[in-house]
This record gives structure tokens, sequence and C-alpha cells, in this order.
């Protein structure tokens, strides 16, 4: 430990390209998130083995005995299920968000952040961003999965890449736009342990209270409503509609009849209105 | 003009708690204030204050000539913060976290590169540069916050309570840090619950308590506020005690106190060693055998224990079994 720079005339430095900053400090912190995610490994795995836990147990548990638009054949529940699973997946990344976040606050780390003088956002889209890297590895994961098992595109009429790719991107932005209430959560609780719990279990209701596993019209007409208005139905009935999955919803409720524009509506909204939100507690962040 | 850090009037309040209670501080360039005070007194948010972390209620602050609320991220630009916790990321390599630090302060990835390795090799972590910070002990942890707390050699320096929990050699190594940094012209604020890391370190000291500045100045003013210098004497007879008490009343500037049973007389005076050495004298000319004499200094302990009337290590080690820090912490959300 010898000769500590003479910091007397330590000046300022200042901002290599101010225009830019804000990208290049989420990139940063994003880079540092995946280094995170590449050493914790198990973090990853375990994340992969609850999705394809489900599409097993559903498939061959729940497969024989449902009836999707009037068909009680077992193909067409997985063709019908693998929609729901993917978006599923994709919400259940808010869980890592949230978790990571207010890990970051507990260790001090958001402090240190918040003592740099880095833009104000970088922090948490750094965070979402390397979240989506996972969320998209995640996915892919899952569609091999599911193909094994024997989920097929087209089974229901026809389509083509671009509309399977689209389904995708759908899917992923929904995800993203998860994080950011993930993000939210970080913030918001005392601790990493509550970060966990409060980041998963009121996804269970959103993702459950909708068309992802079961016909909408067998449900009571108010949660039928509930059900079909859920920003996370239209993305699952996009998807189906985009696949070529069988069950998709009839009903009338707009984002039923417009699912992929709903989808996208819905999407942006969560991440102007959350985006907003997290980014205003971070800066008042106190924990 | 003010100092490099500068606060007036620092209101902050959490619920019922008075965090803060209208501080001022004022630290001159190239000057160390320890600021020092019991767990729970308003040290950490004093620092949250200062750092642009946290948004005084009332009250104005100055740090490296920019305005905390109104011009925060200049602020940031020209400060380095090291807190209670190491904050550094355990997933990742020393140098990963000193380079991400350096990105952060608006470096170019290249000067970051260059900067995390000298850091490395000033804080003898070059060996554990590419290891994670997981595997670090505590000492190293500290010395990798504090690294990159110095990553742009910021003009202006707040450390908070930086060597609590470390063990003696840790933090005479991280003492040895702090005085060269100082040396070199850093202005710095230091909290701390240690009277002697405050005596050791600081050039200024301010006592904190419930969220107020009681006593200010240097360590020898405050010990001079405490009643300065008192002679000791130990008779070896206790027939000799009242003589004695003549004598050391002739030379004090204030009432001898006298312990019968230990035969222990002491009286406040000024003068230092050559009255010592006439008390001696007129001692022995009235023929008083003493077992021990001395001119005893306050420490700040005792300085502490006449401003606040309890004693800071007490409450202190009280503090100690609640998460460290974290009363003070758990507060604000």
């Amino acid at each position: 430990m010898s000769a500590v720079t003479d910091a007397a005339g330590g000046a300022a430095p200042q901002p290599a390209h101010p225009i830019g900053q804000p990208i290049r400090d989420s990139m940063v912190v994003a880079k540092r998130n995946l280094i995170r995610m590449a050493r914790i490994p198990e973090v990853v795995i375990f994340g992969l083995i609850q999705p394809i836990m489900f599409v097993v147990l559903f498939t061959y548990v729940f497969g024989g005995s449902m009836q999707i638009g009037g068909s009680t054949s077992a193909t067409d529940y997985k063709n019908f299920l693998m929609a729901g699973i993917f978006a599923q997946t994709v919400t259940f990344a808010t869980a890592g968000s949230s978790a990571g976040i207010a890990d970051d606050m507990h260790k001090g780390l958001i402090d240190r952040f918040r003592s740099l003088p880095m833009a104000r956002g970088a922090v948490l889209t750094g965070r979402t961003l390397a979240d989506l890297v996972q969320t998209a590895l995640t996915l892919l994961v899952l569609a091999i999965v599911a193909l094994l098992v024997g989920w097929r595109v087209g089974s229901d009429g026809g389509t083509d890449a671009g509309r399977v790719l689209g389904a995708f991107g759908l899917l992923l932005l929904l995800g993203y736009a998860f994080t950011w209430i993930g993000a939210l959560i970080g913030l918001s609780v005392r601790t990493p342990e509550a970060a966990t719990s409060g980041g998963l279990i009121w996804l269970f209701p959103v993702t459950f209270i909708s068309n992802a596993f079961v016909d909408t019209s067998n449900m009571t007409p108010w949660l039928r409503h509930v059900a079909e208005w859920n920003p996370f139905s239209a993305t699952v009935q996009a998807c189906r509609v985009l696949f070529a999955n069988p069950g998709q919803s009839q009903s009338d409720a707009w984002p039923m009849q417009h699912p992929v524009w709903a989808s996208l509506i819905y999407s942006v909204l969560i991440i102007v209105l959350f985006r907003t939100l997290a980014v205003r507690k971070y800066r008042s962040a106190t924990a | 003009m003010p100092g490099a850090i500068y606060a007036e009037g620092l209101v902050k309040t959490f619920g019922d708690v008075k965090a803060l209670d209208g501080v001022d501080l004022d630290v001159p360039q190239g000057t160390v204030l320890g600021l020092l005070g019991p767990n729970g007194a308003g040290k950490t948010t004093a620092v949250r204050c200062l750092t642009t972390l946290l948004r005084p209620d009332r009250g104005r602050a100055v740090v490296a000539g920019f305005d905390v609320l109104r011009h925060p991220n200049e602020v940031r630009r020209s400060i380095g913060l090291s807190g209670q916790f190491a904050a550094v990321d355990e997933y990742l390599t020393g140098r990963e976290n000193l380079q991400m630090v350096g990105r952060l302060y608006q470096m170019r990835a290249g000067a970051a590169k260059a900067r995390a390795v000298e850091l490395l090799d000033q804080f003898d972590l070059a060996d554990a540069a590419d290891r994670t910070a997981k595997t670090y002990s505590g000492g190293m942890r500290r010395r990798l916050d504090l690294a990159a707390a110095l990553v742009v050699s910021p003009p202006v320096m707040f450390m908070d309570e930086p060597t609590t929990g470390l063990d003696p050699r840790n933090r005479q190594l991280l003492w040895e840090v702090i005085k060269r940094l100082v040396s070199g012209g850093t202005t710095l604020l230091l909290t701390t619950q240690y009277l002697e890391e405050a005596d050791h370190l600081a050039h200024d000291i301010a006592v904190v308590d419930h969220g107020r500045v009681i006593a200010r100045g240097t360590s020898d003013e405050l010990k001079a506020r405490t009643g300065g210098e008192r002679v000791e004497v130990v008779v070896h007879e206790r027939d000799h005690i009242a003589v004695a008490r003549e004598v050391l009343s002739g030379f004090g500037k204030g009432e001898t106190t006298v312990e019968q049973h230990t035969r222990r007389l002491t009286v406040p005076v000024t003068g230092g060693a050559k009255l010592l050495a006439e008390v001696i004298r007129e001692l022995d000319a009235r023929g008083i055998e003493i077992d021990d004499i001395g001119l005893r200094r306050p420490t700040l302990d005792d300085v502490f224990l006449s401003l606040t009337g309890h004693v800071a290590e007490a409450e202190a080690q009280a503090g100690e079994s609640e998460d460290k820090g974290q009363s003070e912490k758990e507060t604000v959300g």
C-alpha cells in the first residue's frame, strides 16, 4: 500500500460523451449483471427447471382431462398450453429483478451507485436488460423442450416464421415490462427475502386468472371479464394467434379481438408506468 | 469562503425521530473532520445528506463548491464515498469492481482499466485482482471499497465508520492509507465511534449526539474544555493526605478531590511539566512520601462523558447487538 495518488488537484472528470451517457451507463450495469449470472449459474438453472416442470406436469397430468374449444384431445391441450407457459415463464423473471435489486440495496451497492455521477435510470435499466437476456435464454430452452414433448406451431391453421418470431418478440416485451414491476418491488421491500416472495406471489393470480391454462369461457362471468382484460391474457392470445395454436378465445372483449395490438399497448404502458415509478423510487432510495 | 464541506442547519426527520436537528459543519480544504458520536447519533444521516443520498428536510450544504440539492451530479463527480458496509459486488473480481466504478465515474474504458491496476497495487490487492470479492477477507473487502471510492482521486472524501469491525492490524493499515490520502491534500469527513480514531486522524472533531453537534474543536481544545490537565498524586501514608491536599490546593486551579481508600488526590492545573516539578519539590520539602505522581490529560472518553453525561463506548456497544448501522438506516424507509 504505497503512494496513494496525490488527490489535491483531482478535478472532477467531465463526461466523455454526455449524450450517450444513459445508454453507456446502462450497458456497464447490464454487463455487471450478466457477469454475475454467469458466475451464479444455479440461478439460471433453477429458473429453467420450474417452467420445464410446468410443461411436463401440465402436458401429462392435465392433458387428458382439459376441454379446449370443445376438444378433449391431449394434443390439442398441449398445443394450447405452450403459449400460456411461455408467457408465464417470461413474467416470472420479475422475481429475479426484484430479488437482485433488493440484494443490491441490502449490500449497499445501490448507495454506491447513487453516489456516482451516473445516469439516474441506468442501474435499473442495466438490471432489466440483463434479465431480458436471461429471459430470452430461458425461452429458447423452453421452446426446445416444448417441441420435444410434441408442441407444434401451425397446428390449427397457417403461420410463418415471421409470425412465430413476432410471438416471441411479444413474449420478450411482456417479460421486459414485468421486470420493471420487479424493479419497483425490489426497491420497495426491506429485505432480499421479502423481494423473492413479494416478487413472485402476485404473479400466481395474474397468470392463473387468465387464458393461459384453461378456456376462459368456462369461468363465471365476472372472472371471465377479469381474465379477458388481463394484460397477461392479451399476450397469450396473441401468441396462440401467431403460432396458429388451438383454443383462441372467441370473446368480444377488445383485447381478445385485437390481441397483438393489445399485447403491445399493455406492455408499453407497463414499461412507461413502472419505469417512471421505479426510477423515482431509486432516486429517493434510502435502505 | 466556505470550506470544502459546508453545512448549515441540516434537519432530517424520520417519523418521530429527529436524526439531524440543525447540524452545522465547516471543513476547510485539505483537513480532516472527525464526526464522533455513538450509534444513532446522526453521523450516517449527515454523511448521506452530504453525499446526495438523502434529501435534508431543511438546511443547506455545499460540497466541493457545489450545492448538494441544486447540483447533485457535480457533487457526485467530486466526491468519493466509503460506507459502513464494503459496497463491492462480491461476484465480480477486484479488478472488475474497480473498472465498473471507473466507467460509472464516466472514465473511458482504457483509463478505467489502467486506474484499476494502479489502485490494486496501492491497496495490496494485486495478487487477488482476478479473484471474486467473495473470496476476500473483511479487511481486503474494506480496502477494495476504499479503492473504489478513490477511483477518480476525488478532492473530497467521505468515510462512514471506515474501520468498524476491522481487526487492529487492518485498522492500522487503513489509518496509514487515510493519512497518506490527507497528506496529498484530500479533504476528508470521517465518522467514527472510536475516540482513539478521531484523536489519531482528525484535525478537528465534531461531537454529535441526538442529531446535534454538541461540541467542536481540535482534540486538544476539547480536552482542555473538560478541565485540561490534572495532577494526580498517590501518597504513601494515609496520614499525609491532609498536608498533601493543602500543597495541591496551592497549585491547583480548582477543587482538589480526594479518594481516601486509594490515597489518591487530583487537582486541575495549568502549567504542565514545569508545574509538576514544582509540586514534587514542595511535597518533598514537606516530607511527604509519594507512591505515584503524574500529569494526566483527559481522554476523549472523559470529553464525551462530560459533554453528554453518558459514556460513548457503553452506548456504542449496546448498539452493536442490533444490526450495526441498521438502527440508523432502518428508520429511513
